[in-house]
């Protein structure tokens, strides 16, 4: 394969242009982790030397942030080792790793609102003084520290009132407060706008020029391609390779990150034309998650919806359900409705699966009846009063027609498995006579026989003219199963691939870059 | 592709699949009963019995509401307060109507007293609901209002009944139909329309799935607000029905009336079976429950083990073991 001979001439290249002078802050050799019987890392080896940006990039579950929590002792490996400046540690709690000098730069801020810049800082290692808690030098250490940083709030302003870029700079100068060899920021530039974007970055290459070790993840190439000196891809918990990363452009990038091949899962793809529009969407607003989102999407078509976590999908169809704050037009073969309460979705006509079965889409507690019935209690109970009988035969009717397997009717949807759980989700959403399904990551935590019977429920949706929207974070399950995908970045649609240009490269090109292609 | 899924023998398994929280209340009903009992053998008497049930009936029927309230996932800390309240003004209602319509100021003031609860329960949804005021807060307030209003009403003193209408009014809390008291056969019917309610219609199934989980009824098209009001609307009602029964048996309302009535009927759900964090409602349970704490209420004072002035520490005592149980027996 051509892409494993660049592979070694690239690791060449690293091994022989650049060899460092000093050996490296952390080598990582064979680490693995599995949970249960499931492998989410794999046999992985990394070195990451001082002065040096070392970018991982990888598609949402190839592995990254497992990686992330090995080295910073969230999780133990289940085999291989680390080491740190040449000795062999072994973390089985964050302290350690914090101990060793590794420091993670978390995607998420984690801070106390109600406290003040300054008491953050120092949240849990407060300086005394006569058996005092002394805030004036804390104070004046919390400036010099975020003055470093570029960030000048004052230390005694309360978190919550300072902005979110400012947050994260406190964050990282709390990190910072340890001796540190090796920082590690997972995914930092997720909540900032352009601007504070560009500080972080310059703060990034700072402590790279202090002679820190960078690891860097995540999935903006645009950003990796200007920071990282090197560049790790995980695919499926693999490591594909280290390159150098002035010899890899974003197109590169993206290729190594997908490319693979897909299996014989989906069904035949149908050749039929689309029919008329369906649901047509206008000018949607999501206030703080996604704007301008316009479509069409025709009866008898699979839309697929592609995008990295937080590009605002899953928000614009909550939006649309009535589910989250949103304002826009939307038509229903040719019928404006109303956008403002679920249960005038669902009577216009849309069914939505959430991605969050468990914490949205079914009482786990409760047995499988309730469950299948509950979005349309009143079609099933026309009168006050409930007709056990015909929830009963619809409950059987369900189990054939979607395959749930199960014990007894009597378990409770708890005690299913995913696969199942999902397939009773499809029935009860499908009980409202949606001519719109939405399914939100339809196979997420599911095998792969369930996968395939999904995908096949899919297509007889569509089948029987009603339109199906698949919302997914795994490009091959668009490409294999729609018709036409339209990508999402930052909350906009940032252009439509079908036919010939539906591959896992143009996704990754119109998800994690400002390339937008002509929507042909 | 199907699986071969026999249904009739389901089915059956279906009808046996019960749990602790459904039988735990009767069996510690049965335990109290022997264990008072053995402390003294006039406690089983019908007579003691009977008064002990009839004197629970006031926080069965209101706990049967709060049963609604905390299935869907709410709490109302009003209804003592909220109780005296309707107390008072029903009676003041059929005294001033006493004079011109007789007798048949008792019924009208019934149906007044059942319009203004079900009007207080449904201010009290509509503040958690709409408002989005967390439900111990909202009641924690309405309660201080009513229990203001009651003092504000009887000048700090009491409000008695019209003597015209004490007599004719007697018998709905001293009388007896086929020898069971009046407020026992009241609250078993409360119960009953109340277990109709939430294991018979769709509303109930709405209920438990609010307070199970609030975010699975939102996507499923199920209004939490209609839900969650209605249930605040129905224990309104059933303090009103509890006011009406209460009204003859001391014949007049005070300040202190139905004080920390909240405390038994919260414990009386919560022991009967209902989580506090919402769910499967269990009507009969909390009926059980009631009774259960009149029945401990009972043995203190025929027993000389603990003052009775203790009673409602014994309460307090009960909920939280109640609680540490429901906590760790998940």
């Amino acid at each position: 394969m051509s892409a494993a001979v660049v592979l070694q001439s690239e690791k060449d290249d690293v091994r022989h242009g650049e060899r460092p002078k000093m050996g490296p802050v952390l080598h990582a050799e064979g680490l693995s982790k599995d949970y249960g019987p499931v492998t989410v890392l794999s046999n992985v080896t990394l070195d990451v030397f001082p002065g040096e940006i070392h970018a991982i990039i990888g598609e949402n579950g190839a592995g990254k942030s497992t990686f992330m929590r090995l080295l910073s002792g969230y999780a133990e490996p289940t085999s291989g080792t680390i080491e740190i400046a040449g000795r062999n540690v072994r973390f089985s709690k964050p302290e350690h790793a914090q101990n060793s000098g590794i420091v993670l730069v978390h995607q998420e801020i984690l801070l106390a609102d109600g406290l003040t810049v300054a008491e953050n800082l120092f949240l849990g290692r407060e300086l005394m003084r006569n058996g005092m808690v002394d805030d004036r030098t804390m104070r004046r250490l919390a400036v010099e520290k975020l003055s470093e940083l570029g960030c000048h709030v004052k230390p005694n302003r309360l978190v919550r009132d300072i902005s979110l870029a400012d947050r994260q700079l406190v964050q990282i100068a709390r990190a910072l407060l340890d001796d540190y060899k090796l920082v590690i920021f997972d995914e930092p530039t997720a909540v900032l706008t352009g601007g504070e974007v560009e500080r972080l970055l310059a703060l990034i290459l700072q402590l790279k020029r202090h002679g820190a070790a960078v690891l860097y993840i995540s999935h903006r190439l645009d950003e990796v391609q200007r920071l990282a000196d090197k560049v790790s891809v995980l695919r499926d918990g693999k490591l594909v390779g280290t390159y150098a990363g002035s010899n890899l452009s974003q197109m590169d990038m993206a290729r190594l990150m997908v490319g693979r091949d897909l299996a014989a899962l989906y069904p035949q793809k149908r050749n039929g034309a689309a029919g008329a529009p369906s649901l047509e969407v206008q000018g949607l607003v999501v206030p703080g998650y996604a704007r301008d989102i316009s479509f069409t999407a025709r009866k008898g078509e699979i839309l697929g919806f592609a995008g990295m976590i937080g590009a605002g999908r899953t928000e614009v169809f909550e939006g649309i359900m009535g589910l989250r704050a949103a304002h826009g037009t939307v038509t229903l073969d040719g019928q404006t409705i109303d956008i403002r309460s679920p249960r005038a979705a669902m009577d216009a006509g849309i069914g939505y699966l959430t991605e969050d079965r468990k914490g949205k889409g079914l009482l786990l507690q409760e047995r499988l009846a309730p469950n299948l019935t509950l979005s349309a209690l009143t079609r099933f109970h026309p009168s006050l009063v409930m007709r056990r009988a015909r929830e009963q035969a619809a409950l059987v009717d369900a189990v054939d027609t979607y395959d749930i397997r199960l014990k007894t009717l009597g378990v409770r949807a708890g005690q299913l498995s995913g696969g199942n759980q999902q397939k009773l989700l499809l029935a009860k959403v499908l009980l409202t006579n949606p001519s719109v399904v939405v399914i939100d990551e339809p196979t997420r935590g599911i095998d792969i026989a369930n996968k395939a019977q999904i995908y096949a429920f899919v297509h007889r949706l569509v089948g029987e003219g009603r339109t199906c929207i698949v919302v997914s974070s795994e490009m091959q399950e668009l490409i294999g199963l729609c018709d036409r995908i339209l990508v999402m970045r930052e909350g906009r649609i940032t252009g439509e691939v079908s036919g010939d240009r539906m591959t896992e490269h143009d996704i990754a090109l119109l998800a994690t870059s400002n390339v937008t292609t002509a929507a042909e | 592709m199907s699986t071969l899924v026999g249904t009739t023998p389901l089915r059956h398994e279906r009808d046996w699949n019960i749990g602790w929280a459904d039988v735990g209340p009767f069996l510690a009903l049965l335990v109290l009963l022997v264990i008072g009992f053995i402390i003294n053998p006039d406690f089983l008497s019908a007579t003691n019995l009977g008064n002990v049930i009839t004197r629970s009936a006031f926080i069965a029927i209101i706990a049967v509401g709060a049963t609604f309230v905390i299935s869907s996932g709410g709490l109302d800390l009003s209804v003592g307060s909220m109780a005296a309240f309707i107390t008072g003004i029903t009676i003041l209602f059929m005294n001033s109507m006493a004079p011109e319509w007789g007798l048949a100021a008792i019924p009208a003031g019934m149906v007044m007293a059942l319009v203004i609860g079900t009007a207080c329960g449904l201010m009290n949804g509509l503040i958690v609901t709409v408002g989005k005021i967390e439900p111990f807060i909202a009641t924690l307030g309405t309660m201080g209002i009513f229990r203001a209003l009651i003092t504000f009403m009887s000048d700090g003193g009491t409000i008695p009944i019209d003597r015209s209408l004490r007599e004719a009014y007697r018998p709905v809390y001293f009388g007896t139909v086929g020898g069971i008291s009046v407020p026992i056969l009241i609250s078993i019917a409360v119960a009953a329309v109340a277990s109709f309610f939430l294991y018979k219609m769709k509303y109930g199934r709405k209920c438990a799935a609010v307070g199970a989980n609030e975010d699975v009824a939102r996507y499923s098209g199920i209004s939490i607000i209609k839900t969650r009001t209605i249930a605040y609307a129905i224990q309104g009602a059933c303090v009103a029905i509890a006011a009406i029964c209460y009204v003859p048996r001391l014949g007049a309302a005070t300040p202190t009336t139905g004080v920390l009535w909240e405390l038994q009927v919260i414990t009386a759900v919560v022991i009967g079976g209902t989580a506090l964090r919402g769910g499967k409602g269990h009507v009969w349970g909390t009926v059980a429950g009631a009774v259960i704490l009149e029945l401990i209420a009972n043995l203190m004072v025929l027993s000389d083990f603990v003052s009775e002035y203790l009673v409602a520490g014994v309460q307090g005592v009960i909920i939280i073991i109640a609680m540490l149980i429901q906590k760790f027996a998940k």
